[in-house]
């Protein structure tokens, strides 16, 4: 199955890939193989088989609903970039 | 002129009611200083594993069997994937493939009374996003993840929703329940209870869906009906002047109470959802079912049909007595202490009760009153001890927090008189101090009989006994 470029760059943005434009075309030939690889897997007759969510045959283990987490913001904003009145600052997200 | 036909679905996100995050064991106490409730998975940090609430799987549970649905025995949390600084993560683990809860209802009563089946087609178990504040922070965002975490149950009705009153009325039972429930504490002020409507039009006989715009950001009742009909009314136009309704999110207005266009986000959202491999499939057995089962309340259409059956309550009052547990025991609360009749207890918590709530801006959770003390005070009306006007003055000095209805009723000296001498004794002062009148009663002006009614009544400063006024005066204007 081959992938267009701007495919490639979609995937790229989606996944915060920063690509340079000489870039594109290996990742469109390398990410075109491996689907290929995984194409061949679409020849196998799965129609009997329901669609697996773990390979362990095991189910979630819950927990009890106790505060187990205590505050440790310090120590936390102690490796932040940039923090102020106990919030952690990031580059600007609204349009 | 076409006519159209509007089509409403709509999605709410509820914040459930646990003491800690659906996957880690922070607190989720609202209005806790920023970033002080965010533990290292909240953060991301590399190496830990999210642990599933055992409670919050029990809360979806509850609203499953609330809403008469089909609790799935295996359900699987997914990765729905975005970059927003507010889920350090990258994904938000949600439930796409294989939610808690399918294929429910929910009975909604309309403004002429009749009853509206609406279709639930889902709910399922998320993680709530942090907060981002966009004031200046030094041209910078300011991140706060104390919600981050936060367990959501997502609830998505079926487009089974014809108009915004249908909306709302919906919308109301739903918060009701999950109050009722006690799953959600459905404060929509601190975001508890959150709603995005999706809505189109059709021409009407249409089986062809329109195409839809999704509005979010709508957090009050009032604002949802307003959202809506601005929306339809925009889509309506647009059709009618030739132009076609794009898919897309809307944000509502409040201030200017419109829709607007979030352009910009379209087509970039994919979310590429896939099983979140640090999670293992959610599997219960019917004993797990069964133990929620058993937890469950009664529930406001049963109560209703209950308060009306026990009671001989009016359609009305019994649909207003049942809107919240609160209210519900409150009332039985006043109805078993006063051993009244039961219409007389409605009264007095809708009438008196509800006006003093709409002044203080209160609600039922924090009550003026004690449902016992107000008992006592209309056992008091009903043994002859005050009149229901002077109940009324007991009442407001009892919301003024002068104490309970005997002591304000032995300190103002309010008791009823029920003594017929001083009740004659009274009518004969007033009979005498008013000729005119008396004359005026007996060449058959009977209307005036109100007025020495009064009289009377103010003579006894309000304490004399109504029923016995009344005779004692007859007998002696008729003598």
């Amino acid at each position: 199955m081959a992938l267009l470029p701007e495919e490639v760059r979609r995937i790229a943005l989606l996944a915060r890939f920063e690509l340079k434009e000489e870039e594109i075309a290996p990742f469109t030939d390398k990410l075109s193989t491996i689907l290929d690889m995984v194409e061949q897997m679409s020849n196998v007759d799965t129609s009997h088989v329901s669609p697996l969510s773990h390979p362990l045959d095991i189910h979630q283990r819950l927990r009890e609903d106790v505060v187990t987490v205590f505050n440790s913001r310090e120590l936390f904003q102690s490796i932040a970039p940039d923090v102020l009145a106990g919030l952690y600052l990031v580059p600007q997200v609204i349009e | 002129m076409v006519e159209w036909e509007v089509v409403i679905g709509l999605e709410v996100h509820t914040q459930l009611a646990t003491k800690t995050k659906l996957f880690e064991g922070a607190p989720t106490a609202y209005g806790a200083e920023p970033n002080t409730q965010a533990g290292l998975l909240t953060l991301a940090m590399p190496g830990t594993l999210p642990v599933l609430n055992r409670e919050a799987v029990k809360m979806a549970v509850k609203f499953g069997l609330g809403v008469g649905a089909k609790i799935n025995a295996t359900s699987v949390f997914e990765r729905k994937n975005y970059f927003y600084p507010d889920l350090p993560k990258g994904y938000q683990i949600s439930q796409f493939y294989t939610p808690v809860v399918a294929e429910g209802y929910l009975d909604v009563i309309l403004d002429e009374g009749e009853v509206k089946r609406i279709g639930i087609t889902r709910a399922h178990l998320e993680e709530d996003a942090g907060k981002s504040l966009h004031e200046d922070f030094h041209g910078m965002t300011g991140i706060d993840l104390n919600r981050a975490g936060i367990p959501l149950l997502e609830i998505v009705s079926e487009p089974d929703l014809r108009s915004a009153k249908e909306a709302v009325a919906y919308l109301k039972t739903l918060h009701s329940l999950v109050r009722y429930l006690g799953i959600s504490d459905g404060n929509m002020q601190e975001g508890s209870f959150r709603c995005d409507a999706n809505v189109s039009v059709r021409p009407k006989g249409s089986d062809v869906l329109g195409t839809r715009a999704e509005i979010k950001n709508v957090n009050s009742f009032r604002f949802v009906e307003k959202a809506i009909n601005y929306e339809i009314q925009r889509q309506i136009a647009l059709i009618e002047e030739g132009g076609t309704v794009i898919q897309e999110t809307r944000l509502y207005d409040s201030d200017r109470d419109e829709t607007r266009s979030m352009r910009g986000k379209e087509g970039a959202n994919d979310y590429r959802y896939f099983p979140d491999p640090d999670l293992l499939p959610v599997v219960f057995d019917d004993s797990f079912v069964e133990e929620v089962r058993k937890t469950l309340p009664e529930l406001p259409a049963k109560k209703r049909e209950r308060f009306k059956e026990q009671y001989g309550l009016a359609d009305y009052d019994a649909a207003v007595l049942s809107t919240s547990r609160d209210l519900a025991d409150y009332f039985e609360e006043v109805v078993r202490v006063s051993a009244a009749s039961p219409k007389l207890c409605a009264n007095w918590v809708m009438v008196e009760l509800g006006a003093v709530l709409n002044k203080t801006n209160t609600d039922i959770t924090q009550p003026p009153v004690s449902a016992s003390a107000l008992g006592i005070l209309i056992q008091r009306v009903q043994d002859n001890t005050v009149s229901g006007k002077i109940a009324k003055t007991v009442f407001e000095a009892m919301v003024a927090g002068e104490g309970e209805a005997d002591d304000i009723i032995a300190k103002r000296g309010l008791r009823q008189v029920t003594d017929s001498a001083a009740i004659e004794r009274w009518v004969e002062e007033v009979l005498k101090a008013n000729p005119a009148q008396v004359e005026e009663y007996r060449s058959g002006k009977e209307r005036v009989f109100g007025f020495l009614v009064g009289q009377v009544m103010k003579a006894s400063k309000g304490q004399a006994n109504p029923q016995q006024l009344n005779e004692v005066l007859l007998k002696k204007l008729t003598q």
